[in-house]
């Protein structure tokens, strides 16, 4: 069995049993506000943060909403996270930040403002500054956002160590893609004299595309996936089928172990974090 | 001779450009007039960094260079481009410390003019960022309030708006506080109206009207101090908030703060409450002395 593909696994699967255990949570009502999930969509992280960690690649990482599974990914710790979805000041955000600006300092993860795409040109200037290899996350939506194609055009003109993940989950909360244009984000990046790719979040197509990528230039990857949740965990689509359900079909009885150990793991997580008042 | 608010900023630039304590950005820095003469001619080896022309990812990418302390002086020529450049300045760099325990400290340099430059470009624009938490707001018209917001500014770690006035580039005298026994009323001057108070005695002592005078640096925080509080209680008719902007933002605020503090009625006069035109018929210009004059005659007498 591929090695790469089974640690993708563990990451994403411990991703997606975490994101289920918050939508329990806010189901038991112990959510009390709106909250992201990133359920489905977590074998991009989970594929982008192995092959990085195989690279011995540490990069600076920008988030927005939807962000848990890069925070779980890049090994920042569940617990924090946890409470930080309880809104307690022991959370991540000092119980600030909610769902959607969490970060990690000793992971090198930074909180998103709640200006959508701001991240973009945030982490553009960052990078700019470190020289640090620097990776930044943003959706399909997000990715329309005006200034996302101002600093797009200027990490290209710098040749900044940066590369551009767009989560295209076609969906802007229920607003498809095709309605809002007729353009992709790879075709605006190519324009800006970048390199960039349309793929699907497959864990060996990803590794295909990040094999020899070494953030010496910029670089724009447009992931198609599929989203479980809806936006603002408010409910779930009955037909979806995500990379993480093919990927456990595939893998066999390993994933299979894997799968269920993370569940448990992601249970007993949360219910021990449930039982501190 | 005298050293100019001009000649000042040019040095602070150059210092902190050549002693490595971070970078200077913005668009056309390196135009002929290396903005109103205020920069030294430095170029991106240099640290003088010119951004491409889009503004909102301008302000975003600037905070993306202070969140990595790389001490940005981020310099937008006008401060109406601010409503573009703002977004991130007032929503990252000012929170992040807040929420997160990542300081992101930015000088920015917002540049008022005004005179035949239409509705935007035109005038200060502070109060778009006083209302915001977490920031800094100052408007320095002298050599030596320039240098000491600076010296704050190195010595925090907090973003800094800094309301500028090219009609004070040229101005080489630090401006005194005036503080009299019994006076009609205190104004409290921000930015270019600042310099019309020399004006201003001048013409109220024809009017027999006496005045205070108590220059504003720091626009936010704002804090009272105890001279002014006596000088305001002091006065026999109240105050005055004179400003750049629109009154219905920092000028207002400071007066309420005034009025809490001492009970005295603070008025306010600013920009008129219209859009300013190009033709010098239509303008929006900040009050001048005789403008002043004629609204403290009008409180005086109950207008």
């Amino acid at each position: 069995m591929n090695s790469y593909r089974l640690k993708a696994f563990n990451k994403a699967s411990f991703c997606r049993h975490f994101e289920n255990q918050v939508y329990k949570a806010a189901q038991d009502k112990h959510i009390k506000f709106p909250f992201y999930l990133s359920a489905g969509q977590e074998y991009i992280p989970a594929a982008i943060y192995t092959i990085l960690e195989e690279k011995g690649i540490d990069p600076n990482v920008f988030i927005q909403h939807r962000g848990h599974s890069h925070y779980l990914c890049k090994g920042a710790d569940p617990i924090q996270l946890i409470d930080e979805l309880l809104g307690r000041k022991t959370g991540c955000a000092n119980g600030m930040g909610g769902s959607a600006s969490i970060h990690s300092i000793e992971k090198n993860i930074f909180g998103h403002d709640g200006l959508m795409g701001s991240q973009v040109p945030i982490a553009v200037g960052h990078a700019y500054e470190t020289r640090k290899p620097t990776i930044v996350i943003m959706g399909d939506a997000s990715a329309e956002e005006d200034y996302v194609l101002g600093a797009l055009g200027w990490a290209s003109t710098k040749n900044l160590p940066i590369l551009f993940i767009v989560e295209d989950n076609n969906l802007s909360i229920l607003t498809e893609k095709k309605v809002r244009r007729n353009w992709e984000m790879d075709s605006v990046a190519n324009a800006f004299n970048m390199k960039a790719f349309n793929i699907s979040d497959d864990p060996l197509i990803i590794q295909m595309y990040m094999k020899d990528y070494d953030f010496s230039y910029p670089m724009l990857l447009n992931i198609q996936t599929t989203r479980k949740y809806w936006h603002a965990g408010a409910g779930q689509d009955d037909n979806y089928h995500t990379r993480y359900e093919q990927e456990l079909q595939e893998l066999g009885s390993e994933a299979l172990k894997i799968d269920m150990n993370n569940k448990l793991l992601t249970e007993k997580l949360w219910q021990q974090q449930l039982e501190i008042q | 001779m005298a050293t100019t608010v001009r000649d000042t900023i040019k040095e602070i630039t150059r210092n902190h450009l050549s002693e490595g304590k971070g970078k200077c950005y913005g668009q056309c820095l390196t135009a002929v007039g290396w903005v109103g003469g205020t920069l030294p001619e430095m170029y991106e080896e240099d640290g003088m960094v010119e951004f491409s022309m889009a503004d909102v990812a301008g302000g975003a990418i600037a905070t993306g260079i202070a969140l990595a302390n790389g001490r940005p002086i981020y310099v937008v020529r006008y401060q109406g481009f601010q409503w573009y450049n703002l977004a991130s300045i007032v929503n990252y760099a000012a929170k992040s410390k807040e929420i997160w325990n990542r300081p992101c400290p930015i000088f920015v340099r917002s540049i008022a003019m005004e005179g035949g430059i239409g509705p935007v470009a035109g005038s200060s624009h502070h109060s778009l960022a006083h209302r915001m938490p977490g920031i800094k707001v100052a408007s320095p018209m002298t050599p030596g309030e320039y240098q000491h917001v600076y010296d704050c500014f190195m010595n925090e770690d907090e973003p800094y708006y800094i309301s500028e006035h090219r009609k004070s580039y040229d101005n080489t005298e630090e401006l005194e506080n005036i503080i009299l026994p019994k006076a009609d009323f205190t104004i409290f001057p921000i930015s270019i109206t600042r310099l019309e108070m020399k004006k201003l005695v001048e013409l109220s002592k024809q009017e027999n009207i006496y005045l205070n005078i108590i220059h504003q640096l720091w626009l936010k925080p704002f804090i009272i101090e105890d001279s002014w509080k006596i000088a305001l209680d002091n006065s026999k008719f109240g105050g005055l908030v004179t400003d750049d902007d629109y009154v219905e933002g920092t000028a207002s605020s400071i007066a309420n703060e005034l009025s809490l503090a001492t009970g005295k009625r603070v008025w306010t006069l600013g920009l008129e409450p219209r859009t300013a035109g190009f033709h010098p018929t239509v303008d929006n210009l900040p009050p001048s002395a005789e403008q002043i004059i004629k609204k403290l005659k009008q409180i005086k007498h109950g207008i």
